[in-house]
């Protein structure tokens, strides 16, 4: 149990009075940014990333753990009391949660969304103990090979498994990759345009804010709804016991849906909600109940998006491959605080890890105890006026850029990005494999490098190693798959009625 | 899914996103500077086995392949789905005049902020993107903006200890 250990070491880190405050200030600033209505999770991350610059890494570290959760938890907030989630995660507690909500359940709604988050929260970060440091025992002993593998494997996953349109998702990856090459790393500038500014790259963060936060604020602005939308008031979040007879078989279904999914290369919550969605109907009492409200379906759904939120850690700390968009956002905090992300983080920085670890429940253990008796606060949050909210995102977003170093050119990159993150949005380019490939990208060049030069420039070093010939098997098996099931219906997509109004 | 056969009726006018032409020459022009910038490079040091301008090349050609993809996609009558969210009505046009105004609120922000500092251009930013959006109520849009960058200002200075610049306002703030 050396595991258990090594977390009780965290929590004793964790709980000291000064860590504990910025526990309960992230939770409050993840939960309040989370529920503005356009804020998803990673946005919500990346909009509050500055935040954490100038405290030390233990403190940054354990106030990003309750943005995480609170972020998480806001956005689906933000979905049960709104009609439209603003989050493909959110998208199936949206269905049933909404319908309670306007039934006047608004409370239950809230409430067995934010116990079910708890639980599979806590389910999840326990396995997550568990499982990560062997993961990474594991991983560590790989060699560059094997790494290269996994990265081309976590690239091809989230652009070809994911997102409805595989041409896009590789476009976007591809344009990720080309932003990846920018800088002299290789002793050479590339892309540079002569700008010295540009010789270490363009920053990621600057990146991440622009995408995220620039480009929707811009695709919101082009389609601006001009009437407002209906917001359910909301009470005291409380459940009777019929509630928590329903809910408790959920929660658990669906933190054994979420966690596996998130924790698997292609991983993301759209599949594990969506299967919990529909076993929940299949093995409710009252399916009729199901589309008008059941809270099976908001149980469920919930705690599969929450586990797997936690099962996405396993990649990012086992490994440093990033799944999500919000987990890539994580990695980003993580590099920013001078930590070399991989399979050794576990050895080389386990007091940081594991403190993080105990913050994960902390955090989540908090996000229940505020977020209860806040709901109609946060409730509150959503009748914002809409032009304060998005100039208030392009305020914090520029600051945020701004503030990596002070360089109007920065701000100048953000713009640039941010028109490209809202043509993005316009053409229905999806945002995490640019993300992705932005960060990966340079990894994977650097792998390949380290490979070659150990087997002197011998390629065959390439599928030398047992895991990185069982990887390329497997995409191979993949693309054979796609292609296969491409050639068998040849149909393009159905014109959609949307069509008129997006082409300007 | 299986519910939109029936409107692939041949003979019916097919919807074409002529903006999605535009998509694809952007991406061929990024594909073909990033093959051009690659052949602008020399060959690496003796211990670097994978060339500066290998992966350029790499990306380049394979953005150029994409975007004649996307072409003969578009040809073809693929549309994309446009984002939906909390706050998108895509029933409405799309008011690209807002979102221009927008960039040029941003473009003052970012050619005045050394001379005029954050305390001041973040308030001009705030303000003017909070009037582009909709907001009439000017009074009380600079009392926020000024609240905003000033107050962001100090929290960086005192509680973060990073000192943004103050530009004119330098000895003031």
């Amino acid at each position: 149990m050396d595991s258990l250990n090594l977390l009780m070491d965290g929590f004793a880190q964790a709980l000291t009075v000064q860590n504990l405050f910025y526990a309960v200030v992230g939770v409050f600033l993840g939960t309040a940014v989370g529920v503005l209505p356009g804020i998803g999770p990673a946005m919500t991350l990346a909009l509050l990333l500055p935040i954490t610059y100038s405290v030390g890494p233990d403190s940054a570290l354990i106030m990003f753990a309750g943005i995480y959760y609170g972020g998480m938890y806001g956005g689906s907030t933000t979905s049960i009391l709104l009609n439209t989630p603003g989050e493909s995660s959110s998208v199936v507690t949206a269905i049933e949660g909404n319908k309670m909500a306007k039934k006047g359940r608004a409370a239950q709604a809230l409430a067995t969304a934010a116990i079910g988050s708890f639980v599979a929260g806590t389910i999840g970060t326990l396995l997550l103990v568990l499982f990560a440091p062997s993961v990474a025992g594991q991983v560590v002993k790989l060699g560059n090979p094997s790494n290269f593998a996994l990265i081309l494997l976590a690239l091809f996953a989230v652009t070809a498994v994911l997102g409805t349109s595989r041409l896009r998702g590789f476009i976007a990856l591809f344009l990720g990759l080309a932003i990846g090459l920018v800088g002299g790393q290789t002793g050479q500038a590339r892309l540079t345009f002569g700008n010295p500014l540009l010789a270490d790259g363009i920053d990621i963060v600057v990146v991440a804010v622009a995408i995220f936060a620039i480009g929707e604020a811009l695709w919101v602005a082009a389609h601006l709804r001009r009437r407002p939308l209906d917001i359910i008031p909301v009470g005291q979040p409380w459940m009777s016991r019929e509630d928590w007879g329903r809910s408790w078989k959920p929660w658990l279904r669906g933190t054994a849906f979420g966690f596996p999914f998130g924790a698997l290369p292609a991983g993301g919550a759209e599949i594990p909600t969506f299967l919990s969605y529909v076993t929940e109907r299949k093995l409710a009492k009252h399916p009729e109940e199901f589309g008008k409200g059941a809270i099976e379906g908001v149980a469920g759904p919930e705690a599969a998006n929450n586990a797997s939120a936690a099962g996405t850690l396993v990649p990012l700390l086992a490994i440093g491959l990033p799944t999500t968009a919000t987990a890539a956002i994580m990695l980003l905090a993580i590099q920013s605080y001078g930590i070399e992300t991989g399979p050794q983080l576990f050895d080389t920085e386990p007091d940081l890890v594991w403190a993080l670890l105990a913050s994960l429940f902390i955090g989540n253990t908090l996000l229940l105890l505020l977020n209860l008796p806040l709901a109609p606060l946060w409730a509150k949050l959503l009748q914002i006026p809409r032009p304060y909210l998005y100039a208030g995102i392009l305020f914090f977003a520029s600051l945020g850029a701004y503030s990596v170093s002070f360089q109007p050119f920065d701000l100048a990159l953000l713009l640039v990005i941010g028109l490209l993150g809202l043509a993005m949005r316009r053409f229905g380019l999806p945002v995490l494999p640019l993300i992705i490939g932005v960060i990966l990208g340079p990894k994977l060049e650097e792998q390949l490098t380290t490979s070659l030069q150990i087997s002197s420039g011998d390629v065959s070093t390439l599928w030398s190693e047992p895991v990185a010939v069982i990887v390329y098997a497997f995409i191979a098996l993949a693309l054979v798959a796609i292609l296969a099931s491409g050639l068998r219906k040849p149909k393009p997509e159905a014109p959609v009625e949307e069509k008129e109004e997006v082409s300007a | 899914m299986s519910t939109v056969e029936k409107h692939e009726t041949p003979g019916r006018t097919r919807l074409v996103d002529k903006a999605q032409y535009g998509l694809a020459a952007f991406l061929a022009v990024v594909g073909a500077y990033v093959v051009y910038d690659a052949t602008t490079l020399s060959d690496g040091f003796a211990d670097q086995p994978v060339q500066p301008y290998a992966f350029p090349y790499v990306v380049g050609t394979v953005l150029v392949v994409l975007a004649a993809l996307l072409a003969i996609a578009t040809a073809r009558g693929d549309v994309p789905a446009a984002e939906e969210g909390e706050d998108v009505d895509l029933t409405q046009p799309s008011d690209w005049a807002t979102v221009a105004k927008l960039v040029v609120v941003f473009l003052a922000n970012i050619l005045l902020v050394d001379w005029l500092g954050w305390a001041i251009t973040g308030a001009m930013l705030f303000v003017g993107t909070a009037y582009v959006l909709g907001s009439r109520t000017l009074i009380r849009d600079v009392a926020v903006g000024v609240a905003l960058s000033v107050g962001t200002w100090y929290g960086f200075y005192s509680g973060l200890g990073l000192a943004i610049p103050a530009g004119i306002l330098d000895g003031i703030l």
